[in-house]
């Protein structure tokens, strides 16, 4: 159960991240910095939330550039699981890694409180810990958390399984389509989503609602199913 | 040394809060019949080459790369 966690210029949920995977995993995660081109052997690496490079062009744009996604891209390419949260989500979607895009939220106004996710595909690796279309607390604080996906694009990632969490009805923060929280790529072991799941733990928390994800994908990627349709 | 251009766009049907905004802004100032406002960036970048073929294809590689997300956005590069 070993982790690793990006640490970029101006990401600020490092620290929580860290001490998230910390506490589950009962180990403390490697840092990886931005110009690292080599990744520790690892089975789960987080990129956390924040504002990499001061959101410069587009939020997560040039963190996506930096050597350590490369390094990442490939840890990926050989089914290790990654997770992006917030920030992390928008620099996967920058770098590639998972469709489509996140824009300015329809409200323009930033968000930061909690919302309610339905995990609508509880078959990836990520959260077999949840039951199917269970509803789950979540913090959110984001500014850019508005998905967005081309029609082709939405009806595979929706025809595939890859939506594993939607904002619960009436609690959509930012006008995402279709409310789409979070999703995965076709393999199923990159996983990005907006909210704040390493925020929502333990009972100083005031819930864990987040944990059996962490729990999920600490388990190991060879232990990972295939991506099924929810 | 080569002078450039290049403009971002939404791409049509992308929503542009930003632009809807201002939009809105411009109506509340008074200036009527403002039909729609899409809000876009624009760099003008500077090559030192002589060799206006080469730069125009690096810039093009450069939009893709990196000045705009493809997903949402079109750019055109424009060369003085």
């Amino acid at each position: 159960m070993k982790s690793a966690v990006v640490v970029l210029p101006g990401l600020n949920r490092d620290r929580d991240m860290i001490a998230a995977l910390t506490k589950i995993s009962g180990k403390a995660p490697v840092t990886v910095w931005q110009t690292d081109t080599e990744i520790p052997d690892v089975d789960l690496i987080a990129i956390p939330g924040g504002f990499s490079y001061g959101d410069y062009l587009r939020c997560g744009a040039i963190a996506a550039r930096m050597p350590v996604m490369r390094a990442i891209a490939d840890k990926a390419a050989k089914g290790v699981t990654v997770i992006g949260v917030c920030n992390g989500f928008q620099i996967l979607v920058e770098a590639g890694m998972l469709p489509g895009a996140l824009m300015r939220n329809a409200s323009l106004k930033f968000v930061c409180r909690e919302v309610k996710l339905q995990v609508t595909n509880a078959n990836t690796a990520f959260t077999r810990g949840y039951k199917p279309n269970q509803i789950i607390r979540s913090p959110v604080a984001h500014h850019d958390g508005n998905y967005f996906a081309d029609a082709d694009t939405l009806a595979r990632i929706e025809g595939e399984g890859q939506v594993v969490f939607r904002y619960a009805e009436g609690t959509n923060p930012n006008g995402s389509i279709n409310d789409i929280a979070g999703i995965v790529n076709d393999r199923g072991n990159v996983l990005g989503l907006m909210p704040h799941p390493e925020n929502l733990i333990e009972a100083a928390h005031g819930g864990s609602d987040g944990r059996a994800l962490f729990e999920s994908a600490l388990g190991g990627s060879s232990r990972q199913p295939a991506l099924a349709g929810a | 040394m080569i002078k450039a251009r290049v403009t971002v766009t939404l791409k049509n049907g992308v929503l542009d809060p930003q632009g809807k905004a201002i939009e809105h802004a411009l109506d509340a100032l008074g200036f009527g019949g403002v039909g729609s406002v899409r809000q876009g960036k624009v760099f003008d970048i500077e090559v030192d080459s002589t060799d206006k073929a080469k730069v125009e294809a690096d810039l093009n590689a450069m939009c893709d790369k990196l000045l705009a997300n493809t997903v949402i956005e079109n750019y055109a590069v424009e060369i003085a």
